[in-house]
Formats: C-alpha cells, structure tokens, sequence
C-alpha cells in the first residue's frame, strides 16, 4: 500500500526513534545533549553534511532514487507564460500567408471556440521569416537569431496540443496535469520523487521575470502533496528567499547565539518530551541559517566572469530573464533538483509582431546562453532544459475595435511548440508536424500527459508509479494518461 | 489434471445448463457466496484496483469480462477453454499457475470455479454493491455499550469515551499516560478551544482552583468564550475552501466575509449541527418558507455553496465554469458531511466505492437549480431606513388601493392591458458574440451574460429569418438572480445603459458557400432604417430615441430611477421605415452597443458594465404603430388573474405600472417616486445562492466533458446509502435533511472524526475525506460509533462533543512517550498517551500576538491585511493594492488576514494553511526551513518580539524574574534553571553586544526608529534591544507553536 506521504514521513521517524533508541541505547532519561547531539560547538559550527541528519528527524528532502537510474538529475523551465505564438517563432507555415485575409476553411475548424475571437476570424500570415538552422536544419524563424545558433543542441517539438484555452486553467493543466486548482505541480512531484542534493538550498525553486502569473502560486504549490514540496520563490534584492534576513540591527553573531539559544532549549525540551519533531525543528533552524548565507551567496552572480555575465546578457544587481537564467545555472550546480523561470510576457491578442519581437529581445540571448553555458561545464547531459508557454495561438487574427486590438493572435489550444534541451534529449531533432494551417496536429501529436510522462521518465521515473495517495485515490501527475515521447529520446 | 468421470459428466450436464435448461441435480454455484471470496482471497491483490497485472481486474465485473492481456479470462459455458481454470489448474503454456506465489487452490475451490463458469459464470451487478455495502460505513451508526474495563483501568475512566480506548490498551497491553500536569492541561485546553493560549493569570487560576469542578468550569469558561467560534470556524472554513478572492487569473476580490461573520457566531452560539447544515445548504429556502426574522442570516449562510473559485479570465466560456462551480460543490459537499470521495465517479463509476457515475449526476442534480446572488448586507441602521421607505410607498400604494375611484381606474386599466399586446416572435439566435464577456442562451431564447464584463459593450446577434414583412424589434432587459441586484443590467446597481441599437440584413442568397456560415464576413450595407424607438420606461435625458440616433459613443437610452423603478425588466421596441426582409430570407446582424464600465479597478468585484446582463430579441410583422408594452410578460400574467384572486402584491405590482401610466395620477406618482429618494446602500454584501425558478435539466457527461451531455437524470442519493425519502423535495433543503438524518450512517460520524482529528491530530478514522472502502477501518470502531451517536443523541450539539472529548480522561493524558509505548504505536492511534502536535499556521501567529499582548480581541468583520512582503503581491496576475491595515486591524487574529487565492498570505501558507482552492478536511503538518525564517523574521513576528520585551522589562524588577516571566506568556510553563540559564546568557550576549553598537540597538528594538516609542520605565534602549533578543528566542521555540 502507498502510504500517504506524511504517514510515511512518521514512519521513518519512528524508525529513527527505534535507532535512536536501540542503537544509542539511551533511555529517555539520557537523552539529553550527550552522545546525541554532540558538542555544543562543532553544533554551532554548522557542518552542512553533518547538520543535515540530526537522528530521529524526518529530512522529506533527503535525497532519493528513482525508479531507474535517469538520465536527467535535474531540471530548468522556462515558462514562457502567456503563450508565445508558435507561428512567429517555430512553426513555419507559408500557405498562410498565401490566404492571409481569408476565413480559415470550415473543414479544418469542426466547430472550435476562442476566448475572443470567433473562429471563422481571417487568416493571418506570420509576421517573420524562417529559415533551417543548423546542420540539422531546424526551423526557426529569424525572430530567435540566438537560439538558432544552439539549434544543433535542441529538441524542437512542433505537435504540442493541450486541452485549455484560458490561461489559468491553461497553466495550471501544464504544470499539474489538472485543469484544476489543488493538484500538485510538477515541480513538486519531482521533489517529492527525487528529494535535493542541496544542504540548504530549498529543491524547488521559482522565479519570475515578467507579469504576475495567471495561474498564480498554484502554479508551483504543492497540492496535496506536503508543503515542504512547494516551490520556493526567489527574489532579487535583499531578502531573496521570503523573510530570510536577519531584522535591522541583528548582527550575524548576535543571530547565532540566539539560534545556539533556541537549538539549546529545543534540544533540553526534546531530552524532556522526546518527540522527534523537535529534532526535525532544529535541522529546520540550521539549514534555515544556512539559507540566511548560501542564499545570497547563490543570488550574486557579480563574480561571473564578463564573458558569462556578456553571454546571457546579465547584469548583477538587475532583475531580468537574463539574470534568472544564469541563477538557474547556479542552482543546478548546488544541487537543486527542479528550477522554474515564470515570464509571462506573451499574451499578444495585439501586435503579435511588436510583442514576440519585444519579448524575443529580452529572452532570446539568454536561453541560448543558459543552454551553451551547460554544455560547457558539463552539465548539459544532466539538466533538462524545457522551453514552452501554456498553449498556441491562432492561425487567424484577432482584432477588435472595442478592445483596442489588432493584429494578434488569440489563444489556441490544438497546435504550439516547444523546445527542449539536455537531460537525455535529443539534440538537432525535430518532432511532429501541424496542418498547411498550423491549426491541428497531424503527425507525432504530444498531449501535455506525454509531455509530463516524458520528463518524468529522463528523471528516472514510470508515471505510472510515482503516485500520492489522497481521498482514498493513487494520484499521479499523468491523471490516467501519459505516454513517453520516444521518439524524442536520446 | 484430469478430468474425472464426475467432471466429464458435470460438464455434459452443464452442456444443457448452457442451453437454458439448469439440471435439477447441478448446485447452484452463487456467485458471491462461492465465487467473490476465492477471488478476493487469492487473485484481486495482483490483479484488482491497486494492481492489474497483465491488464486483468478480478474485482470488477466489466473488467472481468473484458480479460487481460491474454484475452477473456473466462467464456461462459466453457469452463476447460477459460484462462482462468488453466491458470489455477496450472495447465496454460504460458500463463504461470496461479496464484503465482501462493499455494495452488485446493480442488474444490477449483471445482467450484469450473461449476460457476460452467453454469453460465453468472455475475450477478449487485454483488459489488452488496459487498461494498457490507463496508462498515455505510451500516448504521450504533450505540454501543461502553466496554468494561479491569478495576485498574476503570480509575482512569472519566467518561465512557475512556471505555473504549482503556479497553483497547488492555487489549493490546499498553497503559495509559498520567494526567497531564495541570498547566499544560490548561494550556492545550485553551488552544484546542479557542486557538489561543492562556494567560498566565489563568493558568495560575487553574492552578490553584482545588475544587473538584475546576476543569469543568475552564471548559465552560472557554466554551463561552467569543474566541470559541473563531478557532471552530477556521476548522470549518478549511472544509468550505473560504477565500476573499475568486481565483483564477483574474482572482478579483470578493466579499463573503458575513458568511465567515455567520459561521463564527453558529459555533458561539452553539446552533445544533444538523440546523447548521440546513441553514449552509439550504437557507434561502428555509427562509423562503418561514418568512420572518432570521432569513436574512439564513440566507447568507448559503455562502457555503458559493465559496467555489469563479473563472472571470477574459473569454472564457460561462456555462465550462459554471459546471466546474458545480463540481467543486459536489465534491465540497461530499468530503464535507458524507467523507465520500464522490468527485471521483465524475468520468466513470467510482472505482472502488459503489458510486456510479449517474448516482454522481443526481447527487449533482440537486446543486444544480440555483442562481447565484451577491446579497446586500446592510448595517442595521440602514435596514431600518430600507425599511421605513419602503413602508411609505407602500403607505402611498395602500392609498391609492383604498380608493374606489383609483381602483375603478386601476381594472379598468389592467383589462384593457391584455389587448395591447403586438405578436412579438422572439428570436432564436443562430450566432452571438461579445468580448470579453460571453452570452448563454437559455430555454427562452433570452442570452444571459457572464464571465469577465470588464470592457465589454458591444453585442452581436445574428438570426436567419424567412420573413419579407418585418416592421420592428423588441428588445426586452430582463432579470436574473446571478445579475447585481437581480439585472437587468451589469452595472453596479443592476442598470444598463445602450447607445445604440443597429440591425444589418444580408440576402441569405448572397452567403453562398464556402463562407455561408461566415459571420464576421457579412457584408453590413443594407442597415435597417428606424424611425421610431419607444421604451416603456426613460430616464431623464436618457430617451429610446437616442438607440437610433447614429450616436454609438454617448448618450443613449436608460431606465434606472429611484429604487423603486430600478431592477425591473424593461423594453423597447423599434419600428423600422419600411417593412424588410429579402426574399428567400435574410441573415440578420443585431448590434447593441452599450456603455462599457472601463475606469473600475480591474481587480475590484465591482468592475461592472452599462451591458445588459440578459435580454430577448423579438420581432413583429404587426403594421400599428409600435410602441413599448407598459406591463412585462410576467406583469401580463398577473393581469390576466381574475381581479378577485390577485394578491395585494400583484395589485401592487401593477399599480407600480399604472401609477405612471395614469395621468390624473401624476402627483401620486410623484410622491412615489419622492418616497424612494435617499435608499441608502447597504454597507457590505455577501455571495449566496438561490434557487432557479425552473429546473434545469441535469445531464451524464460523457467521460465527465461538459459539451458530451447524454441520458437526463433527476436528483438522488447514491443507493448505497439510505434511500432518500419519498415525500422530501428534491431540492438542497431535502438534501441537507438526508444528509443530517439520524439514519444517515455518515454525515455524524464524518462530523465526529474530524472533531476528534482537530484534537488528536489524526482521526478515528486517519483519512477524513475518505470513508469509503479504501479507508482504514477506524483505530476504536465502538467509539466511533459511540460518539457519532452521542452527537446526534445531544441535538448535534457541538459543544456537548468538544465537552465530551474533553473532559475524557483520554484526552487530559500527559504527551510524553515512553519508549516502549513508542515501539508498540508509533502513531498513537491506541490512545496511550495524549497529543502533541505543532499548532495550526493561524494558532501559530495567534501565539505570537497574545503571548506579546499585541493581539486585538476583535471578532468578525471584513478581512484584515497585515504586511506584506514587497514583490509578494507581484506574482498576481491581478494585483491588489495591500494597504497594510492600521491600528488594532494590523493584530487581529490570522484566520481574518485578506485570503487572495493567487498569492496565498504566504506566513501562513508556509505553515500549511489550506489554499482554498478545494475543500480540504485534513491539513498537512510540514515542518521547514521557511517556517523558521517566518518566525524568526517576519514582521508581525518582530513586532511581537519587541512588544513582548518591552512588556517583560516592566512586568518584573529582575533579569531571571523577567525571563520567566516572557517565557511564560509563550508556553504557560515556569523555565528550568537550566533554560533560564541559556536565556540570560543570551540576554547578557545581546547586551553586550548592544551597548556597542546603540544604532543596531535603536533599528532592532524599535520597529520604527525615527519615531521611537518611549522606553519602559527605568529600561534603556540596551535593555529593550537585549530583551526583544530574548523574547525573539523563546518565540522561536518549538514548544511556543507546539500543543503538548
């Protein structure tokens, strides 16, 4: 039976307390601070490996290992929120501009709706040029010069269809496999599955560069799953992590000898009542220290060299896409396992063109760089890269002269692109095809199911057994559906 | 093996049997005597609903007979051919003997399974119901004796909930804890109660009360306390998924809070559960059929049903979001009262609890007959002042009424009434289009309107009519409960305002394909030429002329007056200069353009439109004169009742019409209007629901997809629980009377265990959203069963339950473990010791306010906003403005803190807070990194660290006196020597350290060091700043957010 996960969570805790029990062989009476908690000093110290495992507290991030040894250990998403036009960017359709003006066939609409638009709405050509890129030839429209130049190293998927055309629902059905608010994100499935390498850097960690989320924070909560699975969103500034420093005037030493203070009480409480939450509390306030430094050491990038810092176009002591995507790198490289990068800036219902211009500026460079960066220190083969908005948009215009709208697109749950980058990826590949239209999928069609069974797989994972029981159900990210994408795999 | 003569004759036998003739010397093999228990024995664990191996279900019919992957597991009839005798026989080539690592089954099971296939390999549909309804769930609840104890355990019985649980450790040779000492008693006593701890002076109070009744006087004292029905409302409002904004990507703010006001003041006052439930789920009607006081309240106790997230995402499709409103109440209620996971027979039959997908559209059924009102919650002033003005109209009205003069007039009137009427056709539209809000077409023809209004002013109809000889339109406003203040229109107050009304024909001939069903490409140059509008009602300067003026951008036609004249449906009708209509029909295209609401706060609940939010198109071949109809269609009904049988109100309801219609009654009419002046508005409002005025009609989805309706189905309750009473509606009232029956074997037991889980920390019963048969069996079924009964037996009193587990010995055990007792239970579900558990994200911040005397003891009211971290409320979609809320409202307690579902308040999310996006009966109990950061950090913690020194340097003379002093206001408890030692060499650390450095000194112990408050009498500015060190550690403890 798969125990819910806090019952498995007290279960290991007891068995800690067995250990500590038998092993130790100290009675309740002895517990106190002797041979279990060591000296007071080397305590202080903080020893991040030694600190981590305080016996009898349940660590819900402790390393884990998957069903099978993955391919990816772990993960970068950049959330391309809002939905970039897959038209302008991927997806190179010339007959539309050969009916540009025209209705979009009814034979090719079986009676789709919008959000906005009505859907015999006229076709509306593509507003950039392609050309193949590469020596394996990928289209990519000259939108995104920079990626074209790692187009060898990519996966582009052109057949990505999902079932949401509103926003919220759109993002919360990518990143929980629910069009329903409450499930848990992927990022925290991942967490839940794989644990952190990092001693004190959460293992799932989010960060935004544009608008609010439409989603909002469902976006990356934990659902049901414990919480200590959520997303934890980084800031720029000097509280990067929510409440992480010290109040004015609390000097890092003053700090730690309260904290010495308060782990001392814990500790005489733990001898007195012995409940092994308080041992998990006290590893909670030490890695928490911990944070107060690895955090902001993790958000200065000022000592990048130029030419990383010139690569993604970053700038230390700024808030961008840039600056999030060489933090991303950094993270990966401490051992957090799942790194998302909300930018929701695509939402072009109007000048489709100006938009995905605009927004090709700010992101282009630095997802290319982000993907050379980790190909040259080795990390590429262990990081999954994953590129994507929440859906497409339309073949036909929108415009509307109530709403101040013209030449855009509206949003399109049946065909977009996405691309995707190392963790056992392919690399120059292309999958799937959409119709003269770029309406519907025709060839390779992967469901957002596929698409989350594919990346649990590079992570070592069957879908099909990474579940959660809630309500009496095993809950999966897949729902009842999922099918690796193969044909993507290296 | 092989066959035996008896089997070869057996089988010849069942040769006949197949065909239809049973052999009177065969046994019957029956199914779920016979056949059910072998499989459930020997096969479902591998090939059942956790598991299918080689895709076979041996526990499900359908499954069954579908086989797995190597095909059927058995034809009926052919016992030797089927997989399933081969395999346990062992005789298949590939298939391993089964079971695979098990013994084989003995011959005569096997026999018997040849038999039952032979006979047909019957599989009666009611055998999973029957099983499942043997579930221990679904039987009655029970009254069980309490159990006998030994003579030592039968000391320790307080009340026969110590019956059970010491006849359970016997059982299982554990002993019981000790009380608890008596200051940690008050303490958990205090918090499970009210949520906050107590004072010192109580707990000495406690202390020192030797009477034998001193406990049952701290229950009632807190029992009694207007802090009692906040901590209880939290605990239910996890369950009603409470929020103070909508959700989704507009996430717009909301105002439910008097539902939260109601809930608080239920549990205060003790409302017995069974009416709380009637008044949530059924108040409107309640109301409806009692009328008098207490309706209002009732009413907004529907709010429960309403807490539902609403999509208002630009573009989104009203009737998708309505439907998913209705499956989040379906799946609220079920977790709520019945701990069914019902939400999981929404695409299919439930797949492990005897719930069909059609039992879940009936249960659905009865949630599905409502509008969805926002209710005026006036302060009582002004309901008063409501109520005096209305009561001078109706003086007026009764006046005119007395009148015989007036009343000739008035029937004279009313009769003539009906032969006004012109035929007016209503459309059916064939296309229809706005944005960002959408229209729903309902059964007459009328479009309703929903989803986000923001912007949005223009409609589009298009209707294909055969007609050559039209002469006009009528454009009718019409009311709907889900419209602000029942409509007609979307502003606000329920007005609309329309600037112009445009109608284009096409020759239907010209649409040839490919493009015949190409809307947007109709070319618009034959526009209808109007030459009259009329209304039957114009605001000043806002006159029907001005629809067809040429004039889109202003002006226009309103019908909004007083609150007398406002919320009426309204019409006005258009005359075109010629009769039109192209030969062999026309395509239509209807454009009203309104006055859109742009301006509003796009995060505001009161971003509106001047749009109507429903009305109806019509048109006429009649050649008169058009002109608008004084009377609505339901106006016209009431004018044909006989005069003798119309009711004052509908004599009423007419004479509003004629008042204006009358000229002799001018004055009259003036002072009517006159007497309307000065409605005040109502100083908040509430989200409820009322009931539809038809039925709508409830259909399966196919696989659960809205746009896959299939076979009707009425309102029911799943067979598998008490049948639903043959005389009760079929409506939410007849619903919350089943659910709170005292035959209904969940909804009290349900009730119980989530009671005694807010207590213990894990219920009865581990799983409180699911009582179904993938549930644990409850740790202590009897009292279970016991308490359940109790509840009802007390009149669903939920403070005879909180007393009940209270005063038991169970619950006053002391918390500590011993190690054996660790061994045997690591869970405690024995009840061998008492509870200890980390308190909820709100107790947490409650702590901190009270143990620092920061706390305002204020209950109720709207939703107060502490402070908020900058760039928080960035990652909304739709930001709010959090302006940090001033004075006492900046400490109140952290159940009324803003709920924006988009951005969680994320001190108390981190703390597992529920994020109210469904309902949640169980929280998780996470224990992070972020929490300490929280407390060690975050604002309201560092206020209260500060106050509570601040108060610690004038409430004792000494350092040591001082330090027991705070640390008792934050766990109850004195200090050891040895804890007060480590907090006064912190203290002398912080001192030291501060009087080095008097500027770190003046920014930590000051939350505002420009304006520095004064400094306790005789403390410096060292001391504070030493002593907000000490009290920020021993806030910090795990003991301090910890019920032990």
């Amino acid at each position: 039976m798969n125990l819910p996960l806090e019952l498995d969570l007290e279960r290991k805790r007891f068995l800690s307390r067995r250990w500590f029990f038998r092993e130790c062989g100290v009675g309740l009476g002895s517990i106190a601070l002797a041979s279990l908690l060591g000296d007071k000093a080397s305590a202080a110290a903080a020893k991040p490996a030694a600190a981590r495992s305080l016996p009898g507290a349940a660590d819900p991030l402790a390393p884990k290992k998957g069903h099978f040894p993955g391919k990816a250990k772990s993960v970068i998403y950049l959330f391309m929120a809002g939905a970039p036009s897959q038209l302008e960017l991927f997806d190179h359709k010339p007959t539309l501009a050969k009916y540009n003006g025209q209705p979009v066939p009814k034979d090719v609409l079986k009676g789709q709706t919008y959000a906005f638009i009505k859907p015999d709405s006229a076709i509306y050509a593509p507003e950039f040029k392609f050309a193949r890129q590469g020596k394996s030839g990928a289209w990519i429209s000259e939108a995104l010069p920079e990626l074209a130049g790692v187009a060898d190293d990519i996966t582009i998927v052109r057949s990505m269809t999902t079932d949401a055309f509103n926003h919220a629902p759109g993002q919360i059905f990518m990143n929980t496999g629910s069009q329903q608010f409450g499930r848990p994100s992927m990022g925290s499935w991942v967490t839940y599955g794989l644990g952190s390498q990092s001693q004190d850097l959460p293992g799932y960690v989010v960060m935004n560069s544009a608008g609010g989320l439409s989603g909002g924070a469902g976006n990356y909560g934990s659902g049901f799953l414990p919480s200590s699975y959520q997303g934890v969103l980084f800031r720029k500034g000097a509280d990067p992590v929510l409440y992480l420093s010290n109040p004015a005037g609390m000097s890092p030493s003053l700090q730690r000898k309260t904290l010495d203070a308060v782990k001392d009480l814990n500790e005489q409480r733990l001898g007195v009542v012995g409940d092994p939450e308080i041992a998990t509390r006290i590893n909670a306030f030490e890695m928490a220290y911990r944070m107060q430094t690895s955090a902001p050491e993790l958000m200065d990038i000022s000592k990048e060299s130029k030419e990383t810092l010139e690569m993604y176009g970053a700038e230390p002591g700024k808030a961008s896409f840039a600056n999030n995507c060489l933090l991303a790198r950094r993270l990966v490289e401490r051992g957090v396992r799942f790194v998302q990068l909300f930018h929701e800036a695509w939402d072009h219902h109007s000048d489709v063109k100006g938009g995905v211009k605009g927004q090709a500026a700010i992101t282009d460079k630095a997802c290319a760089a982000l993907v050379r960066d980790l190909k040259q220190r080795g990390l590429l083969d262990e990081t999954l890269v994953v590129w994507g908005g929440e859906f497409g948009r339309t073949p036909q215009v929108e415009a509307s002269a109530e709403l101040g709208r013209s030449l855009g697109r509206d949003h399109h749950p049946q065909a977009f692109s996405m691309w995707f980058a190392g963790g056992g990826v392919k690399r120059g590949f292309s999958l799937g095809e959409t119709d003269d239209f770029g309406f519907n999928v025709v060839k390779d069609k992967v469901h957002v199911h596929d698409l989350h069974a594919t990346m649990l797989h590079l992570l070592g994972f069957d879908h099909e057994k990474l579940t959660f029981r809630f309500q009496g159900r095993d809950f999966r990210l897949t729902d009842v559906h999922g099918e690796v994408v193969k044909p993507m795999l290296v | 093996m092989n066959a035996t003569p008896f089997h070869r004759l057996l089988r010849l036998g069942l040769a006949i049997a197949a065909l239809g003739a049973s052999p009177a010397w065969a046994a019957t093999v029956d199914f779920a005597k016979d056949i059910q228990p072998i499989f459930e024995a020997n096969c479902v664990k591998c090939h059942g609903p956790s598991r299918s191996e080689n895709g076979l279900r041996l526990d499900l019919k359908t499954e069954a007979v579908k086989g797995g992957d190597h095909g059927p597991a058995f034809v009926a009839g052919k016992s030797a051919g089927s997989l399933l005798v081969q395999a346990v026989s062992g005789t298949h080539s590939e298939i391993a003997r089964m079971p695979k690592k098990a013994d084989a089954l003995p011959p005569e099971k096997i026999a018997l399974l040849r038999d039952w296939i032979d006979q047909g390999a019957v599989w009666p549909e009611s055998a999973a119901a029957a099983k499942a309804g043997k579930h221990w769930a679904f039987q009655p609840i029970t009254h069980p004796q309490p159990p006998k104890v030994g003579s030592r355990s039968r000391k320790a019985v307080r009340n026969p909930i110590d019956n059970f649980v010491l006849a359970r450790l016997e059982h299982e040779k554990l002993a019981p804890s000790p009380e608890v000492d008596r200051t940690t008693l008050i303490r958990r006593l205090s918090l499970d109660l009210t949520g906050l701890p107590p004072t010192p002076a109580e707990v000495d109070a406690f202390v020192a009360d030797r009477s034998t009744d001193a406990y049952a006087k701290a229950v009632e004292r807190l029992l009694r306390s207007p802090h009692h029905g906040e901590k209880w409302a939290r605990w239910w409002l996890d369950a009603a998924r409470y929020a103070d904004s909508n959700g989704f990507e507009k996430d717009r703010t909301r105002s439910i809070w008097p539902w939260r006001d109601w809930v608080i003041k239920a549990f205060n006052e003790d409302k017995p559960f069974d009416q709380f439930t009637r008044e949530q789920l059924a108040g409107d009607l309640l109301a409806k059929a009692a009328p008098g006081a207490g309706g209002a309240d009732m009413e907004i106790a529907t709010g429960f049903l309403r807490n539902s997230m609403v999509n208002m995402e630009g573009g989104v499709e009203p009737e998708k979001f309505r439907v998913e409103t209705i499956i989040d109440r379906v799946d609220a209620v079920g977790r709520t009262w019945l701990g069914l996971t019902i939400a999981c027979a929404q695409c299919h039959n439930h797949k492990f609890d005897p719930i069909s997908q059609k039992e879940y559209f009936q249960f659905y059924d009865f949630l599905n007959q409502d509008v969805e009102p926002k209710l005026d919650v006036p302060a009582k002033d002004t309901q008063a002042k409501r109520d005096a003005i209305a009561a001078a109209a109706r003086a007026i009205e009764d006046k005119l009424l007395g009148d015989p003069d007036v009343a000739a007039k008035f029937v004279r009137w009313i009769d003539a009434a009906g032969s006004r009427a012109v035929d007016w056709q209503p459309i059916d539209p064939k296309e229809w289009h706005t944005t960002p809000m959408k229209f729903e077409k309902q059964e007459d023809f009328s479009l309703l309107g929903g989803g986000d209004v923001y912007n949005s002013g223009i409609i589009r109809v298009w209707v294909d009519l055969p007609q050559t000889n039209l002469t006009g339109f009528r454009f009718e406003a019409l009311n709907h409960g889900n419209l602000p203040s029942d409509g007609p229109g979307l502003d606000g107050n329920g007005d609309f305002l329309i600037t112009e009304f445009t109608v284009d024909a096409t020759p239907l001939k010209e649409l040839a394909a490919p493009n015949a069903g190409a809307t947007n490409f109709v070319a618009t140059t034959n526009r209808v030429k109007f030459v009259r509008a009329s209304a039957d009602v114009e605001a000043p300067g806002l006159p029907a002329s001005a629809m067809i003026d040429g004039v889109t951008t202003n002006g226009g036609w309103g019908a909004a007056f007083t609150k007398g004249r406002r919320n009426q449906e309204r019409r006005a009708v258009f005359q075109a200069e010629k009769p039109f209509g192209f030969e062999g029909g026309s395509r239509l295209l209807i454009t009203i353009n309104s006055k859109p609401g742009g301006g509003l706060n796009n995060s505001s609940d009161k971003v509106s439109s001047f749009i109507p939010g429903r009305f109806r198109l019509s048109t006429t071949a009649a050649t008169d004169p058009l002109a608008a109809d004084p009377l609505s269609e339901k106006q016209h009904a009431v004018a044909s009742i006989p005069s003798a049988q119309r009711t004052t109100e509908q004599k009423r309801e007419l004479l509003r019409v004629f008042l204006f219609q009358e000229p002799s009654l001018a004055d009259a009419a003036k002072a009517w209007d006159e007497a309307w002046k000065g409605w005040p508005a109502a100083e908040n409002t509430t989200l409820a629901l009322r009931s539809r005025e038809t039925r709508r009609d409830t259909r399966i989805f196919r696989r659960g997809d809205w746009q896959k309706p299939t076979t009707a189905v009425t309102a029911d309750v799943p067979a598998v629980l008490p049948a639903f009473p043959a005389d009760a509606p079929r409506d939410r009232l007849g619903l919350a009377r089943w659910l709170v029956s005292m035959d209904n074997p969940l909804t009290a037991r349900v009730i119980v265990n989530r009671v005694w889980q807010q207590y213990f920390g894990t219920g009865l019963v581990p799983t409180p959203e699911d009582f179904g048969t993938r549930a644990d069996k409850p740790s202590h079924p009897e009292l279970l069963d016991w308490l359940a009964s109790e509840f009802m037996r007390r009149g669903w009193s939920m403070k005879e339950l909180h007393r009940l587990i209270v005063q038991s010995a169970t619950y006053r055990q002391s918390s500590r473990v011993a190690p054996e007792a660790l061994e045997k239970d690591a869970y405690n579900r024995y009840l061998a010791r008492g509870p200890r558990q980390r308190v909820d994200a709100e107790a947490v911040q409650d702590i901190a306010l009270a143990a620092s005397g920061l706390l305002s003891p204020k209950v109720g009211g709207p939703s107060v906003f502490p402070p908020l971290p900058d760039g928080v409320m960035a990652l909304a979609y739709n930001q709010i403005a959090w302006n940090v809320s001033e004075g006492d409202d900046r400490y109140r307690r952290a159940m009324y803190t803003f709920w924006k579902r988009s951005v969680p308040y994320p001190a108390m999310l981190m703390f597992d807070t529920p994020a109210a996006e469904q309902s949640c009966v169980r929280r998780n109990r996470s224990n992070t990194p972020l929490q300490a950061l929280t407390t060690l950090n975050e604002p309201t913690f560092k206020q209260a660290a500060r106050w509570l020194a601040w108060r610690t340097l004038s409430a004792a003379p000494s350092d040591s006196a001082r330090a027991t002093w705070a640390f008792r206001q934050c766990v109850s408890r004195t200090p050891t020597i040895a804890e007060t030692a480590v907090l006064l060499k912190l203290l002398a650390s912080a001192r030291e350290e501060f009087a080095a450095k008097p500027k770190d000194a003046s920014q930590f112990a000051y939350s505002d060091p420009k304006n520095p408050a004064p400094l306790p009498p005789g403390a410096s500015l060292g001391d504070l700043a030493a002593w907000s060190t000490v009290t920020r550690a021993i806030l910090n403890l795990d003991e301090t957010i910890t019920k032990e």
